[in-house]
């Protein structure tokens, strides 16, 4: 479903990814972990297309499409979905109506009839009310002043909505509450089928306890240096990265 | 019944089947370039105008001879020569091009993408287009549906000679001839424009717009315009259009003055989006200079201003409210958009006179390249004006980083029990959020109109329904290149 080869991609002038490979088959969950600043971020940022990191190597296939050559509105259609680590607020524009209008985006590229605003009412407050939110996120301005654990569950909503094939979670456990974390995990899990893959960047081995991983990877300077099963990242809590960092 | 007139009247207007073709003389007959006396005088003559007229202009000529060009203003403007501008050439005033093909690609692109007719580009780009509509025929069904209730919807030019008493009244008793440079200029040469009135305890059946005026053609340069309200009745007129307009005349220097008398309520709304030059070189736009004004004369009344200016190389206007009535109310629902080399010094001011009167102010000011977009208000109470209130909230959005935006706002207090209020603030439309919503599947486009209709939706939604949904295209339009 998703394959990433070689990948080398920076910063202006800094090269932070340096080679990652990683090959995620439909139905998988991978969990992701390593140190602040080794490139996680820049890795799924990369991935939806962020137009302020270049790639200066290396290959990556979405559905046997050469992903990097769509622009980013394209991979989102196809399927590719990024829960933000920081999730950008956007003053004046009404959340509902922006959930409504990326919805039906996904609508018209399957060919369907866009949903009214009352159809796609009884459908957010679905979704919200599984999610434990209040119906007042969805007169707000998007993420406008949200709390970081509403802002992050916002994302989740999206994700629900949407339904992409390859879902990427930055961090979505952090700045979430205990009980937010399993609501948030059960959204998760929902959407984790046979057809629908994940990719879950984390600190945390608690949230691979409610959403568990086939594969665990753990990046360091740009490149994946060890994978393994749910094992490694309670190995990780324990060791942490003295040992991957030690040896260059 | 009146309400079902008054949708087919809009549907109408949005349409837009009218087409012009209607001046009533042929002759095209033109002064020679400068401006003296002897001008002004053959421009009186010319249009047979009575003699009161001739004295009007006359001491308004007089009175510019004694004033300076202003340069106050945060622009950057060329000298203009007042010795190198034609002030008559009527009726075909304006140089017709010859084909569609002399009209420059840029407005044509515009036209498409707002799916303006082939015929009504031609109009508005002021190509040459055979008088074989039925303009006339919609013109005067308007003009005689609306003469039954009283209301009078003409020229100018026809005001003056078929309705002196009200002209003698009240023209120049909002701005007067003395007010500014061009404030006597156009007092002195104006070419025509548009002038209602609206009879007591009457409620105008349909919006007016310059569309449906008799003789609109080649009003532009010095437009006038009056708009008189009596008591008890109540007009909204709508004021140009969102498709580009291309002008190969440099200056504009209008004016429109508004009359509300008691418990009168006058909506006055303008989407501008004259010729603003060459993207790159800022050349050959439109100098958008404009003076418009509204007294409330009366207890109780209203006068409400709504602009959109997103079009000129140089926007200079403050529609203003001289609040004279006890109780009286003005607004100000402003959006101004600048690009390219645009620049905009705009705003309103609002005068409190009468007891109890109330002012809003809300502006939006957006950015983008390598523009200039100031807004510049002034909130004045005076001593008696008891219980005065103001609410001004001025708002700028940049996109990119070497536009500007500037905020100038004037506050005069006379009177100690007025509460003047006023907010701002600056914002940017980033990379980050356009990104967020392509994530979400969103296309770029349909993001930067997304946020600019949330940023301006307060003015928007002061706007006749139709207008607002092709000011959203229109903004949207003219920021497609700026971002990202
Ligand atoms: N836009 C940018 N400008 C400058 N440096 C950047 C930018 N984006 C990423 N970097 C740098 O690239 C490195 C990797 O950052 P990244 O956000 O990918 O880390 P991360 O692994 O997600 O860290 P964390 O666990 O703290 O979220 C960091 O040193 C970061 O400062
Ligand atoms: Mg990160």
């Amino acid at each position: 479903m998703l394959e990433i080869k070689e990948l080398r991609a920076g910063y202006g002038e800094a090269e932070i990814l340096k080679g990652i490979s990683l090959t995620v088959k439909p139905g998988e969950i991978h969990g992701i972990m390593g140190p602040n600043g080794h490139g996680k971020s820049t890795m799924s940022k990369i991935l939806i297309g962020h137009p302020a990191y270049t790639v200066t190597g290396g290959g990556v296939t979405f559905n046997g499409k050469n992903l990097l050559e769509m622009p980013p509105e394209k991979r989102a259609l196809e399927g590719m979905f990024l829960a933000y680590q920081y999730p950008v607020e956007i003053p004046g524009v009404n959340n509902a109506e922006f959930l409504r209008m990326a919805y039906n985006e996904k609508r018209k590229h399957e060919k369907l009839e866009p949903v009214d605003p009352l159809d796609f009412d009884e459908l957010l407050n679905a979704k919200m009310k599984f999610l434990n939110m209040d119906s007042r996120f969805k007169e707000r301005a998007v993420n406008e002043g949200f709390s970081g654990g509403e802002k992050k569950k916002n994302e989740i909503l999206q994700m629900a909505l949407l339904e992409p094939k390859v879902a990427i979670l930055d961090e979505i456990d952090s700045g979430l509450d205990i009980d937010a974390l399993k609501v948030v995990a059960e959204g998760v899990n929902k959407l984790a089928g046979p057809g629908n893959s994940l990719l879950i960047i984390t600190h945390y081995p608690r949230i691979l306890q409610y959403i568990k991983p086939h594969h665990v990877h753990v990046l360091i300077r740009g490149n994946i240096v060890r994978s393994g099963g749910m094992d490694l990242a309670e190995e990780l809590e324990t060791t942490g990265y003295d040992s991957y960092l030690k040896g260059k | 019944m009146a309400g079902q007139d008054k949708k087919q009247d809009i549907s109408e207007l949005t349409k837009r089947e009218y087409k012009y073709g209607f001046t009533t003389d042929i002759e095209a007959d033109v002064l020679p370039k400068g401006l003296n006396e002897g001008t002004v005088r053959a421009i009186g003559a010319k249009k047979n105008e009575p003699d009161y007229m001739l004295e009007f202009r006359l001491a308004a000529y007089r009175q510019w001879l004694t004033m300076k060009h202003p340069d106050w203003a945060h622009l950057k403007i060329e000298p203009i020569d007042f010795q190198d501008i034609t002030y008559y050439s009527a009726p075909k005033k304006q140089e017709k091009l010859q084909s569609i093909d002399e009209v420059p690609p840029e407005i044509l692109k515009t036209f498409e993408k707002l799916g303006i007719p082939l015929m009504e580009q031609k109009r508005l780009s002021n190509v040459a287009v055979d008088a074989v509509f039925d303009s006339v025929s919609v013109a005067t069904t308007h003009q005689k549906k609306l003469a039954k209730q009283g209301i009078i919807f003409c020229s100018i030019s026809e005001a003056l000679r078929t309705h002196p008493e009200l002209v003698k009244k009240y023209l120049g008793s909002v701005v007067p001839i003395t007010d500014n440079f061009y404030a006597a200029l156009n007092s002195a040469v104006f070419s025509d424009g548009s002038f209602v009135y609206i009879p007591p305890d009457t409620k105008c059946p349909m919006e007016l717009s310059t569309y449906f005026r008799i003789n609109t053609e080649g009003a532009g340069q010095f437009e006038r315009t009056l708009i008189i309200c009596d008591k008890n009745s109540s007009v909204s007129y709508i004021e140009g259009c969102t498709a580009p307009s291309f002008d190969t005349r440099q200056l504009h220097a209008a004016i429109v003055e508004l009359v509300a008398l008691d418990n009168a309520d006058i909506k006055y709304s303008t989407v501008q989006n004259w010729f603003a030059g060459d993207p790159e070189t800022g050349k050959g736009g439109i100098y958008n200079f404009v003076v418009k004004r509204g007294k409330c004369l009366g207890v109780n009344s209203k006068i409400s201003w709504t602009q959109i200016e997103t079009g000129s190389a140089i926007t200079w206007k403050y529609p203003s409210c001289v609040l004279v009535g006890d109780g009286s109310q003005g607004e100000f629902y402003s959006v101004a958009l600048t690009t390219g080399h645009q620049q905009a010094d705009t705003g309103t001011r609002m005068i409190h006179i009468g007891k109890n009167t109330r002012s809003v102010i809300i502006s939006k000011g957006i950015s983008a390249d390598v523009a200039s977009n100031a807004y510049r208000g002034l909130v004045k109470v005076a001593s008696v004006a008891e219980g005065a209130r103001n609410y001004t909230q001025c708002d700028s959005m940049l996109v990119g980083d070497k536009c500007s935006a500037h905020t100038f706002p004037y506050i005069e207090v006379g009177n100690e029990n007025a509460q003047v209020e006023h907010e701002a603030s600056t914002s940017k439309i980033s990379e980050e959020q356009l990104l967020y919503f392509q994530q979400r599947g969103i296309g770029k486009e349909e993001a930067i109109r997304t946020i600019l209709n949330g940023f301006c939706k307060d003015v928007f939604n002061q706007l006749p329904m139709e207008f607002a949904v092709e000011a959203q295209k229109l903004l949207a339009l003219k920021l497609e290149h700026s971002v990202g």
